[in-house]
């Protein structure tokens, strides 16, 4: 579904990722896991358009997305949860979450839609009419996501969802995660808590310094003598 | 008589608040002072004048098209004059806007000359006295027009989709970018609204003086700019606020010191706010961007 191919991306003549080569079949959940500054949020901006690739592409249902407008890669189909949850803070709940389904005009579907995330995450229909702002940590991750998914992404980013979250929260999270892609949507996830995520991946790639250092199946990468000691912190 | 102060006050706080909202919101939206704004107004004065006197056109078809031609004019600026130097340190910007602003001065100059017009006459002056105040029919258009324009802005921003990403774009504009909102076009309508409030603001305010000329855009703006700062730039409630509580002040001013200090208190109010509260009255807390 997504291909993303000799990916590199500079913040002035500094490289953050280089020559990035990575596959999201449709219906899984890929991880990219990496200690902070390796570049998995730049990968993710480099896929949203947000950040300007230097070299290489990247293939949406075989359409290269580093041609195509930023707010046109959402009406594609792509829907990101940036890192620290970018909710629209002065923005009530409702608002927040009318927004995520900006580029639809089905409205008995985006009404019938929002009924669906309220039941998905209770908390946040009864703080409908609060600001945003005012939510806590993990009530702002679910808003988040609640909003991405009124988009009716066929692919959903996730960039760092447990971060700053008490265990609890994260566990919730993650099911959450799960019950996303059981319903159907692709996923790329990225966290520096690689256990969490590997917990709900099918596939993953560690990042390091901006290069892909090592990638397979869950099993295979739970079972790497190099990422149970640097990342899963098993001796 | 304290009253009728107050009265004349409201009516040019009117405009000023028309006026203050273009520089708000472009504020809120880009972080940057529009300093050709006040010019665009007197861009607006003069379509509407052309458009009645030259043209012929009755007032209201007038009114409707200059502010839609000033419209065009505010997203004309937009596209080239700032849409290059988004990213660009915050001066570069402000450098921009005032060589516009010298433009068009110099432009409106050009084209009608450098005197004073007086306006078409629009409609019977009438003046009703209730409760020992004095209104005059202007005075009456301009409180009714003005009060339509801010609740429309009001009912547009909060309530409708297209106000409610443009909340957002002020808020982030990549996060906005992440909803799939096409925020170029969002800035355009800003600038859009924006430039229309300030002709309908250029053309009441030279019925009420019976006066158009290409400087009078640089009091009327930096007053303007002064309700904006006052209010909260970025707050669209404060633009109003802060215009009527110039007017006011102002023609307070004009009754119980001296009519000669009109101009000054504007640029004491603006330089007290600057120094005790920056944020303005319902402005918030500068938050540095990470
Ligand atoms: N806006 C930016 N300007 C300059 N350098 C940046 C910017 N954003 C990230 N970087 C640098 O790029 C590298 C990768 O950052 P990032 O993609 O945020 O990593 P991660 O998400 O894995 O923590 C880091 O070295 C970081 O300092
Ligand atoms: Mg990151």
């Amino acid at each position: 579904m997504l291909k993303i191919e000799g990916l590199t991306v500079h913040y002035g003549v500094i490289p953050a990722i280089k020559d990035l080569n990575i596959e999201v079949p449709q219906g899984k959940v890929v991880c990219l896991i990496g200690t902070n500054g390796s570049g998995k949020t730049t990968t993710l901006k480099g896929v949203s358009g947000i950040v300007k690739a230097k070299a290489g592409r990247i293939l949406f249902e075989g359409k290269d997305l580093t041609k195509v407008d930023p707010h046109q890669i959402v009406h594609m189909g792509i829907s990101q949860v940036p890192e620290g949850r970018g909710v629209f803070p002065d923005l009530t709940v409702l608002e927040n979450l009318q927004l995520g389904a900006f580029i639809r005009k089905d409205k008995k579907a985006i009404k019938s839609d929002l009924e669906e995330i309220f039941s998905l995450f209770p908390r946040l229909e009864e703080r409908k009419n609060q600001l945003s702002g005012t939510l806590s940590g993990g009530e702002q991750q679910m808003l988040a996501m609640g909003r991405a998914l009124m988009a009716r992404p066929k692919l959903l980013l996730l960039d760092e969802p447990s971060m700053g979250l008490a265990p609890i929260i994260v566990q919730e999270i993650f099911k959450i995660v799960r019950r996303i892609n059981e319903e159907g949507t692709t996923v790329m996830l990225v966290e520096q808590n690689a256990k969490m995520a590997l917990s709900v991946a099918h596939y993953g790639y560690v990042l390091e310094t901006g290069e892909i250092v090592a990638q397979g199946t869950v099993n295979e990468l739970k079972n790497d003598d190099m990422i149970r000691k640097i990342y899963l912190g098993i001796h | 008589m304290l009253a009728q102060q107050i009265v004349n006050g409201l009516t040019i706080g009117m405009i000023y608040a028309l006026i203050a909202l273009g520089y708000t919101m472009v504020y809120g939206i880009l972080k940057i002072v529009n300093f050709a704004h006040g010019d665009i107004f007197m861009m607006g004065s003069f379509f509407g004048l052309i458009l009645i006197r030259n043209v012929g056109l009755p007032f209201v078809v007038a009114f409707a098209l200059a502010a839609v031609l000033t419209a065009l004019l505010g997203i004309l600026i937009e596209r080239l004059a700032y849409r290059r130097l988004r990213f660009s340190d915050r001066i570069v910007p402000l450098i921009s806007a005032m060589g516009v602003s010298i433009f068009l001065a110099n432009l409106a100059q050009k084209l009608w000359g450098s005197e004073v017009h007086t306006f078409p006459k629009v409609m019977e002056i009438k003046t009703y006295t209730i409760a020992g105040m004095t209104f005059s029919t202007v005075q009456l258009l301009i409180f009714g027009l003005s009060i339509i324009a801010m609740l429309g802005l009001h009912f547009f921003v909060n309530k409708t989709k297209i106000g409610t990403a443009m909340r957002a774009t002020s808020i982030s504009i990549t996060n906005a970018t992440l909803m799939g909102i096409n925020t170029n076009m969002i800035i355009m309508i800003t600038f859009a609204i924006g430039s229309a409030l300030a002709a309908a603001a250029g053309i009441l305010v030279s019925i009420y003086y019976d006066a158009v000329y290409p400087t009078m855009g640089y009091t009327a703006g930096l007053k303007a700019f002064t309700a904006a700062v006052l209010g909260g730039i970025g707050s669209i409630p404060g633009a109003v606020l802060g215009g009527l509580i110039l007017g006011v002040a102002e023609n307070l001013g004009i009754a119980y010191i001296a009519a000669k200090y009109q101009d000054i208190i504007a640029f004491c109010i603006l330089i007290l706010v600057l120094i005790i509260r920056p944020r303005g009255i319902l402005g918030k807390k500068e938050i540095n961007k990470v």
